[in-house]
């Protein structure tokens, strides 16, 4: 399980990375694997104001459709469009090329509500 | 995001310790531990239609029967005709309770004039069984063999070449065709039958060989293991149903799209609820859709006309082949249904879609 040092987790699965006043945001390892072969991924609208945890996009595997929910507060300034054309990206490179979208950060104290690596770490291997 | 939970296991294959060895992905199905996924369902489905896979098929369930099918009371049992059927020939059929509601899809295989093997889906061993004893005639030789059976899918346009090998008496047959042969040395059952579409074989073995098999056909660099998962695909891909998914005890063969698969001309168990449901007329269509992207219909969506709601998705999923998703469902009897405006989804989404007819991937190895 991949789970690398310097970015923010949610139980929901979804990894955040803060950098200055922007955040960028996608699924973990542990979610890409569950999910299987993502085949479609429904990425919100640049511009769209969300607050922490609302939805923020749906992703489809072969198996399911699941939700992705924003791990911080704050408005789309950049989605991965690459992922329209090559949703696969996020099962190959979650943490990277498979980002979904980022977020012109809100507020960088709702840190407090996420989880560190270790700490995700703990949480995945309790599941 | 959400990930789906899983509950816990209940039986496993002889082949279960090598899945996991393999990395495979397991789940329980119908009460049985097993593999969904070992590279990825993707490439499982595509390696399949491209080459050749092999599926553990163990959970499934075998019937053993003797008798002349008339004066047993098979042929009362069984939708599809069985006494013309010549002697090594499979019939695809359903059984029914009094309502004309579907209890089981299956296979029959005729060993001989008065020699049956039925293959029945895992989930309805027990249920099957109990019908079968109900309504065979009493003393008739009747065996449920499911423990001591195992069964391996060898499925692909490559199939031929690899039972080339192991055994070579059953690359002439023809489809819907079987042979009692040898595979490895020992005595075995091969038909050329399957649910994924493309040519293939199913073999039956002793559970105790499955493992000495199932190793030997991977042996082949062209042979790969496929799942459950691709194996959904696959059989979504032809617009097979699956029991207790598409088809089950409300639904009859005229509603679920298999008439073809029923004899109206002989008597058999739930004959007459259909004779009286075709005179009144179904209330529902089975339908096929195709969505205009990459999203796909899921079991549980509705079917919309128009906004509305109209009907029921029962199976969906994504075709890597056609590049977007495709599913089958259950509509009302709308005239003329294609030329409406017709999508899928549920209170969060639609989802555009059009109704088509099935297969949804044509001139596979199937026939060949």
């Amino acid at each position: 399980m991949n789970i690398p040092d310097g970015l923010y987790f949610t139980k929901e699965h979804e990894w955040v990375k803060i950098e200055g006043t922007t955040a960028m945001a996608g699924i973990t390892d542990y979610a890409q694997h569950a999910l299987g072969d993502v085949t479609f991924v429904e990425l919100p609208k640049k511009g769209q104001v969300l607050k922490q945890f609302q939805l923020m996009a749906t992703i489809e595997s072969v198996k399911a459709a699941s939700d992705i929910y924003a791990p911080v507060s704050g408005t789309i300034v950049e989605i991965n469009a690459e992922l329209n054309s090559n949703p696969g990206l996020v099962n190959q490179d979650c943490y990277a090329k498979g980002w979904v979208a980022k977020v012109m950060l809100a507020d960088p104290q709702e840190t407090k509500n996420l989880l560190d690596p270790a700490a995700y770490k703990a949480y995945v291997e309790g599941l | 995001m959400t990930v789906p939970e899983t509950s816990s296991p209940v039986q496993s294959t002889p082949l279960t310790a090598d899945h996991i060895s393999r990395g495979a992905r397991m789940a329980p199905f119908a009460g049985w531990n097993m593999p969904i996924q070992y590279d990825g369902i993707i490439a499982e489905t595509l390696h399949t239609r491209s080459a050749v896979s092999c599926f553990d098929i163990c959970h499934m369930g075998e019937f053993l029967l003797k008798g002349d099918p008339e004066t047993c009371g098979l042929e009362h049992l069984v939708t599809a005709r069985l006494q013309d059927m010549p002697s090594r020939s499979c019939r695809y059929g359903s059984i029914l309770n009094e309502k004309g509601g579907v209890l089981d899809d299956l296979i029959v295989y005729r060993k001989g004039p008065a020699d049956w093997m039925i293959v029945v889906n895992a989930a309805t061993i027990e249920k099957d069984k109990k019908h079968f004893q109900a309504h065979l005639k009493p003393g008739t030789d009747f065996r449920d063999v499911s423990a001591q059976t195992g069964k391996i899918d060898l499925q692909g346009p490559l199939s031929r070449d690899i039972i080339k090998a192991i055994a070579p008496a059953a690359t002439a047959i023809g489809y819907y065709t079987f042979i009692e042969t040898e595979v490895l040395g020992r005595p075995a059952l091969v038909s050329r039958t399957g649910y994924t579409g493309e040519l293939g074989y199913e073999l039956y073995v002793p559970a105790q060989e499955i493992p000495e098999l199932w190793k030997k056909l991977l042996d082949d660099p062209r042979v790969k293991p496929a799942g459950l998962g691709a194996r959904d695909v696959l059989r979504l891909e032809m617009g097979y149903s699956l029991y207790g998914q598409d088809i089950n005890e409300e639904t009859t063969p005229l509603d679920a799209g298999l008439e073809k698969f029923v004899d109206f001309k002989k008597d058999f168990i739930g004959k007459s609820a259909l004779e009286s449901k075709r005179k009144t007329g179904t209330t529902r269509q089975r339908v096929f859709l195709r969505t205009l992207s990459r999203r796909s219909p899921r079991h549980e969506h509705h079917i919309f006309v128009d906004g509305q709601t109209k009907g029921i998705v029962t199976s969906g999923t994504f075709s890597p082949h056609l590049n977007c998703g495709i599913g089958m469902g259950f509509l009302e009897n709308i005239p003329a249904a294609r030329a409406l405006n017709i999508s899928v989804g549920d209170d969060k989404v639609q989802i555009e879609a059009v109704i088509t007819d099935k297969p949804f991937v044509k001139h596979t190895s199937l026939k060949q």
